[in-house]
């Protein structure tokens, strides 16, 4: 990295810093070595893709492939008798496998806030107004935040009692938004009709305004109607505090992380083809490191927002 | 089935949608498709030298069908059309696969050549069999699924030259009326999976421009060939 890119980045961090501070979030660190054990422990599938070494003793270590496992750690045993809710943020390196050749970083920077202690749907519609002033103040005022519900498609299975393998291949679909391979996979289950099959597809397809919630109702069952009830109950708190608009609710969302619960949130922005960030809630991790408090975050790349950013201002040149 | 079209999501987006369309094979018919989606591509017919059409509402941008994916993944495209080979040869682009097209259909084989036994006596007496192929993953897959060790030889052009003068026992590749096999005296050994034309979208595009992704999907839904 060179001064001039430097200097942008330093300036993007501080902004995103200071929106972090200003709602109440206090910096954090953690070391970028953990123990492989506590960072499976968080969740055994993204551990899966971590860089991992022995120390001195044998011990197995890795590097972080996110900050929400370390912080949660932190949380647990720092802040143990600390009246919630707790409010953190931080800006730090992650490392995951890559595939080579293909203009992904093994270390990439995240800036995100955890705020640990404040259940849904206050809490999640909280970190959502915070991430909406962090795009605000990273030049992104076109950025949309996705929000679907984690569980929804978990429970969905369960009721039709989907089960083991087909299961698993199933939510891999979805969550890769292969619709081909998903008619394909469900019409394989026995005992699914059609119908129940263009169910699942069609909710997948569901994205847009409070309006989809009745339409994903329409399309019946009581996973369906539990999640649309907790997609309502959050779009509402935002609502009371003015951060609806740049809300897309998802119900095609999924996102890969194990630890997630309910809601979750992807960020796009129309000038960049790839997801800026994520995050969403996770109730039950921190209670993996005996602290049983619920819990959500987000984090954004700090590296695609920054390109993001770049992409605005030169088409605000252009408009202007 | 049918789809509903979602609501008219928070899209703001810039400019007309963008169509990444295969040239080659699966050209004519994904013209026509377009067309009867409503799609105009009478310039995208003509002889032009031109890549790019401009029509009423959408840009098609025309390219090799294996290079739709990245265009697609990177968003320089917002949807497009190409072959389930391709996605699945770069399976770790990661686009939203949205409508099976039902055209251009092909089937993904494993041939060698007629009467000849070298697949068999290689993986006899060397363990391994040499395969050549464009699709070095599919192939890759294929052989690992199926618990067998193969030597991969890459080639970019007519694959059907390499078991004929020895690069190689047998070849993994598409046919599609299996005229080129049968010329060039060689037969099917395995079918390994069938390709059709498949619609596929940005990811941020499907969730920024709702309305004309999901508006498109349904049209060209109601337009695939029986």
């Amino acid at each position: 990295m060179l001064p001039e890119e430097m200097r942008e980045l330093r300036r993007l961090n501080r902004a995103l810093i200071e929106v972090f501070e200003d709602r109440g979030y206090g910096e954090v660190a953690t070391p970028a070595i953990e123990y492989d054990e506590v960072l499976s422990r968080g969740d055994a599938r993204a551990a899966a893709g971590a860089y991992r070494f022995f120390d001195e003793s044998g011990d197995l270590l890795a590097l972080r492939s996110d900050m929400t496992v370390p912080i949660a750690r932190l949380a647990a045993s720092r802040f143990a008798g600390v009246e919630p809710p707790l409010r953190l943020c931080y800006l730090a390196s992650a490392y995951r496998a890559v595939r080579p050749q293909r203009g992904q970083m093994r270390e990439f920077v995240q800036a995100g806030v955890e705020l640990i202690g404040a259940s849904a749907p206050d809490g999640t519609a909280e970190i959502i107004e915070v991430l909406e002033a962090a795009l605000d103040a990273a030049g992104l005022e076109r950025a949309v935040i996705g929000l679907g519900d984690a569980d929804l498609y978990r429970q969905l299975l369960t009721e039709m009692g989907i089960e083991g393998e087909a299961r698993d291949s199933i939510l891999a679909r979805l969550a890769a938004h292969d619709l081909v391979g998903l008619e394909a996979e469900l019409s394989a289950v026995e005992g699914i009709s059609d119908e129940q099959c263009a169910t699942c597809v069609a909710l997948s397809q569901l994205r847009g305004g409070s309006e989809v919630l009745a339409r994903a109702r329409e399309l019946g069952g009581s996973a369906v109607e539990r999640a649309t009830a907790r997609l309502q109950e959050t779009y509402e708190a935002l609502e009371a505090r003015g951060a609806a608009d740049r809300v897309q609710i998802d119900l095609g969302l999924l996102r890969d992380l194990g630890y997630y619960s309910g809601a979750i949130l992807e960020v796009y922005d129309p000038a960049l083809g790839h997801v800026l960030g994520g995050g969403g809630r996770y109730d039950g991790l921190l209670k993996r490191f005996g602290l049983d408090l619920p819990a959500a975050g987000f984090a954004l790349y700090l590296e695609r927002v920054h390109v993001a950013q770049m992409e605005e201002s030169r088409r605000g040149r252009e408009v202007k | 089935m049918s789809f509903e079209v979602a609501g008219l999501g928070k899209a703001k987006a810039d400019g007309p949608l963008k169509i990444a369309v295969p040239r080659g094979a699966l050209f004519g018919e994904t013209l026509d498709i377009l067309d009867a989606a409503g799609v105009d591509t009478s310039e995208a017919r003509g002889d032009s030298r031109s890549l790019i059409f401009e029509t009423e509402g959408m840009t098609l941008v025309t390219m090799r069908p294996s290079d739709v994916p990245t265009y697609v993944e990177a968003g320089a495209a917002d949807v497009g059309i190409t072959g389930k080979d391709v996605l699945l040869e770069q399976s770790d682009r990661r686009v939203y696969e949205l409508l099976d097209l039902g055209f251009g259909r092909c089937r993904m084989v494993l041939a060698g050549r007629k009467g000849d036994e070298s697949l068999g006596e290689s993986q006899r007496r060397l363990g391994m069999m040499r395969i050549a192929t464009k699709y070095p993953r599919i192939a890759e897959r294929h052989f690992e699924a199926t618990g067998r060790q193969i030597e991969l030889i890459e080639v970019k052009g007519s694959v059907e030259l390499a078991p004929l003068i020895g690069l190689g026992d047998g070849i993994v590749d598409l046919v599609a009326t299996g005229r080129t096999l049968e010329e060039n005296d060689l037969e099917v050994r395995e079918e390994i999976l069938e390709c059709t034309a498949r619609f596929v979208a940005n990811r941020v595009a499907h969730k920024l421009r709702a309305a004309e992704v999901d508006d498109l999907t349904a049209k060209l839904r109601a337009a695939i060939p029986k």
